[in-house]
């Protein structure tokens, strides 16, 4: 047995070395058996046992998956999911990920969906793989597989321990050959669901606190992102891509790129220009030299924020989106004892992804294999394989792991840049954007405009409520033609308004209460701009939902203020889901020390006032609230956030340490986009193309963060990827109206909308 | 094209560059040295920091003829995944990364710190690592784990 033990991290350190090793042997294995699998083109099939997992000889099981660690470590908790279930030691499992070639499309890592959706897609295959190795272990031992037992992959008969044989003795680097049951697709995937699998009350490496196995080699350089993927011979490319909208290109002088050394090459395809050269510092010079003329673009976004939201209040919707629609809303306002109204706007922000994009491309012939970190790296396949015009199974696109993403990012785009230029020049090309290019082209979230009504009866009880969202679609949705195809004339940017369900979630905007009478409805405003606009948009962690929090969250309070309620007390009065919400709520006002009282507080002395906020959310039953603490500086306007008490509810919890480090994550850029985040923009683009011009959250501005854990593992995974940003915008929004008595509905909460609040708000203090 | 001899991690590495190139893509590309990370070229992020003769810097923003005999550190000068040095091993014990693009900065930040100062308040590791940006939220465990290392050094007397 302990021959056979590899050291998790030794094994992890094969496995970063394997990317490059293997190019040491020519990346186009295409052609050649790869892993588990036969000829060429033969992609992974989800009813066959080996396109899970296979059992090595030496001890470890490896599995494969499309699911990808963006820098969450859902690969660590991944696997603590196949050791429980296959009953071997968490070191044994080593995960194959995001590989076209050796992974099933479970669909992009996405949307809190990974422990979520595929967690179960997982945990059946290692069942069924499980069950498949007792039937052989039965026969093996002749004894009934009801009378076996497993401990660390060494089956043995139940009371005689001497009798026994090790997974991979029975099966040791040979394929299963066995079907399973397999039915639908992506998230809605369904593996082997009538194998038994392990009762959660059982666990015991699920729920534990293991450690995450990236992160050694990521303190002392040895991992290897997609940025630091090299293959010999490679040559470094940059893209030359306006900063504003894309007109047409006019003329490139190539004469302005002459005397840089380095053998640059200029590559240009229709409006598609990229400089390739032997070093990545000739290949930034010769980019930033290059000479290029394009014609003048036709904007027509709007070209300032009042703009924006002008449009966003008058332009038609093409898609109005209907959450809630029961009782009688007129009816409900006319009969309230008391009506409410107010607008709150969201703006434009950027996901700040600290690594630029980066990919490398080999394209040889009509075969390509390309290295990204892309979230779908099946749908980058498609992207590629239509931009080469190759058949999907001639490219391979590999997982290497970005810098941290939190919604739509560009590795796809960048993997189409580095192909385009690799089938250029013949050679393997690496593509790294510029930090002006990942700020003005990362897909932004959209703004927002929102506007609630609510009415209340004589007993204070909400009866009528009305929301709406009012938002641009994704115009960069994942699966949309990417950057290059469309500047190199392969594929259009459409219409600007596709309206085939990427849209910005609709959840949030109040229905976690359940009113008499209530109305919820997020209507898509189409997007005018059909030239491609750095102002593109996609998903940004919790899409739209943290928006939407923002306005129905803060206008609870803002009843609840009026009526003279403890905002605690005033959300438990119609909640949903009575016992999980009553208990979120409670247990973060318990943690955070809530004393029941009105807001805003009693009138305080000096300049300097704190105030405390409440705000919950629920996002696919992961259920959140946070309790905020600030200090206002009332003669500057200036918001800080002390401190954030957070109670988390997703259901099982695959690894409670993981868990807490996505929750302060989440809280963190919570502050961060609530305090500081707004994308500038005129009518050609975007105006921050650097972090002085967006910034996001520095240390000294960091809050203390506050977390308690509850678990109902009844529930399964609920997914935690994003559910606990949501609240975090509101509950420091109803904090600084607690602290001066002033509504700030705009974000973000910056010094100088809190101070002209302070100016030209009517005081609500003390009253 | 010059040759330049500059000390890196203690050894002494000769390369041929154009003398413009700023030392991060000589770091990366000619002595394979993947800690140092591009994140904006600007020496605004601090993803790219290392240390020289001591003192941190952003090795995007200088150009690697001002680095003829000087001396270089970078994350790989601390220790490997087998033998963290007392910060990295700080870092794990603590998990103090998410994605991870960022740490190199924040470690060799901490360093230069500690290095001067070993027993730094939580406001003196705030204000030296308040340059580096960090995307996924970390920053309260880095701090936990840039406490954590100075207890360790000046419990076990360790450089």
């Amino acid at each position: 047995m302990k021959n056979n033990s590899i050291s998790r991290r030794q094994f992890v350190k094969g496995a970063t070395g394997l990317i490059v090793g293997f190019n040491l042997f020519g990346s186009h294995l295409l052609g050649q058996t790869i892993g588990q699998f036969g000829s060429a083109g033969g992609f992974p099939q989800p009813s066959e046992l080996d396109s899970w997992l296979m059992v090595g000889s030496n001890g470890i099981v490896t599995v494969y998956t499309s699911k990808v660690d963006l820098g969450t470590g859902v690969l660590t908790a991944l696997s603590q999911v196949m050791a429980e279930e296959l009953n071997v030691s968490f070191d044994r499992i080593h995960m194959i990920t995001g590989d076209t070639a050796q992974t099933i499309d479970q669909s992009q890592t996405s949307g809190s969906r990974t422990l979520h959706k595929a967690g179960p897609q997982l945990r059946q295959a290692a069942a069924a793989g499980k069950q498949q190795l007792l039937k052989l272990a039965s026969a093996h031992l002749e004894v009934a597989a009801e009378k076996l037992t497993v401990n660390d992959g060494v089956v043995s008969v139940i009371g005689n321990p001497s009798r026994n044989v090790s997974y991979w003795k029975l099966r040791g680097g040979k394929r299963f050959n066995v079907t399973i049951t397999a039915t639908g697709t992506g998230p809605l995937l369904e593996v082997a669901p009538e194998v038994p699998a392990k009762n959660p009350k059982d666990y015991k490496i699920v729920g534990t606190p293991v450690p995450r196995v990236d992160l050694p080699a990521k303190f002392t350089g040895e991992f290897t992102y997609s940025q630091d993927v090299r293959i010999p011979g490679m040559l470094h490319g940059r893209v030359i891509r306006p900063l504003e909208v894309i007109s047409q290109l006019i003329s490139v002088d190539e004469s302005s790129i002459k005397d840089i050394p380095g053998g640059v090459k200029l590559v240009r395809e229709d409006r598609f220009v990229g400089v390739v050269a032997t070093t990545e510092w000739s290949a930034i010079q010769a980019a930033k030299a290059l000479k290029v003329k394009w014609s003048v673009p036709d904007p027509k976004l709007p070209a300032n924020r009042d703009d924006l939201y002008a449009y966003l209040k008058n332009t038609k919707t093409f898609k109005d989106q209907v959450v809630a629609n029961r009782g009688n809303l007129e009816s409900a306002f006319s009969q309230a004892t008391k009506t409410f109204e107010a607008t709150y706007h969201w703006p434009f922000q950027m996901h700040g992804m600290i690594g630029p994009s980066c990919a490398v491309a080999d394209v040889r012939g009509d075969q390509a294999t390309i290295w990204t970190g892309s979230q779908g790296t099946h749908r980058t396949r498609k992207a590629v394989a239509d931009l080469l015009g190759v058949p999907e199974r001639n490219v391979r696109i590999v997982y290497a792991e970005g810098s941290g993403c939190y919604g739509r990012l560009c590795a796809d785009d960048v993997a189409e840049d580095a192909a385009l230029m690799s089938r250029s020049v013949g050679k393997a090309v690496r593509v790294q954007w510029m930090r002006e290019e990942e700020h003005a082209w990362e897909p932004k979230g959209t703004a927002q405009l929102m506007t609630v009504r609510a009415g209340v009866d004589a007993e204070g009880n909400i009866t009528a409520w009305d929301f709406m969202d009012r938002y641009f679609p994704y115009t960069a949705a994942p699966g949309y033609p990417l950057l290059a195809s469309m500047q190199a004339g392969l594929k259009s940017n459409g219409p600007g308004f596709p309206g085939n369900g990427y849209d910005y979630g609709t959840t949030a905007g109040g229905d976690l209460y359940a009113f008499e009478n209530q109305r919820v409805v997020c209507p898509v405003i189409p997007w005018i701009q059909n030239e491609l606009s750095p102002l593109r948009t996609c998903n940004l962690r919790a899409p739209g939902a943290v928006g939407r929090a923002f306005a129905s969250e803060s206008f609870i309070d803002e009843v609840a203020s009026n009526l003279r309620v403890d905002p605690v007390q005033f959300r438990l009065k119609s909640p949903r889901n009575e016992k999980r919400t009553t208990e979120i709520l409670l247990t973060s006002a318990k943690k955070a020390g809530w004393i029941e009282r009105v807001s805003p507080a009693p009138p305080a002395n000096g300049s300097k006032i704190t105030g405390r906020g409440v705000a919950m959310s629920d996002r696919d039953g992961a259920i959140v609230a946070a309790v905020a603490e600030v200090e206002v500086d009332k003669s500057n306007g200036k918001v800080k956030v002390n401190r954030i008490t957070v109670a988390h509810d997703c259901g099982l919890i695959a690894n409670p340490d993981g868990l807490k480090n996505q929750i302060e994550g989440n809280v963190v850029q919570g502050v961060s986009r609530t305090l500081l985040e707004e994308v500038q923009f005129d009518e050609l683009g975007m105006k921050n193309v650097d972090w002085n011009s967006y910034s996001t959250i520095r240390f000294q501005d960091i809050p203390e963060v506050e977390i308690v854990l509850i678990e109902h593992p009844e529930l399964g995974f609920l997914g935690a990827g994003e559910a606990s940003i949501i609240p975090v915008p509101a509950a420091i929004a109803n904090a600084v109206f607690d602290a001066v008595g002033v509504r700030v509905r705009d974000v973000p909460l910056t010094p100088e909308r809190v101070l002209s609040a302070l100016q030209s708000q009517p005081l609500n203090q003390g009253v | 094209m010059s040759r330049i001899t500059l000390t890196v991690n203690g050894r002494a590495r000769v390369v041929d560059a154009d003398p413009s190139t700023p030392l991060l893509y000589i770091l990366r590309d000619n002595l394979g040295l993947n800690g140092p990370k591009f994140g904006c070229g600007l020496s605004q992020c601090g993803a790219c920091t290392v240390i020289l003769d001591g003192r941190t810097v952003r090795s995007c923003g200088i150009p690697v003829s001002a680095m003829q005999n000087r001396n270089i550190t970078t994350l790989e000068g601390l220790g490997s995944s087998t033998q963290p040095n007392y910060l990295q091993k700080a870092f794990i014990e603590e998990q103090a990364a998410q994605c991870g693009y960022c740490v190199n900065g924040m470690i060799m930040a901490a360093k230069a710190l500690l290095d001067k100062n070993e027993n730094p308040t939580d406001y003196e590791i705030k204000e030296a690592l308040n340059r580096n940006l960090c995307r996924c939220g970390t920053h309260l465990r880095i701090v936990r784990a840039v406490k954590r290392a100075a207890r360790e050094k000046v419990g076990t007397g360790r450089i």
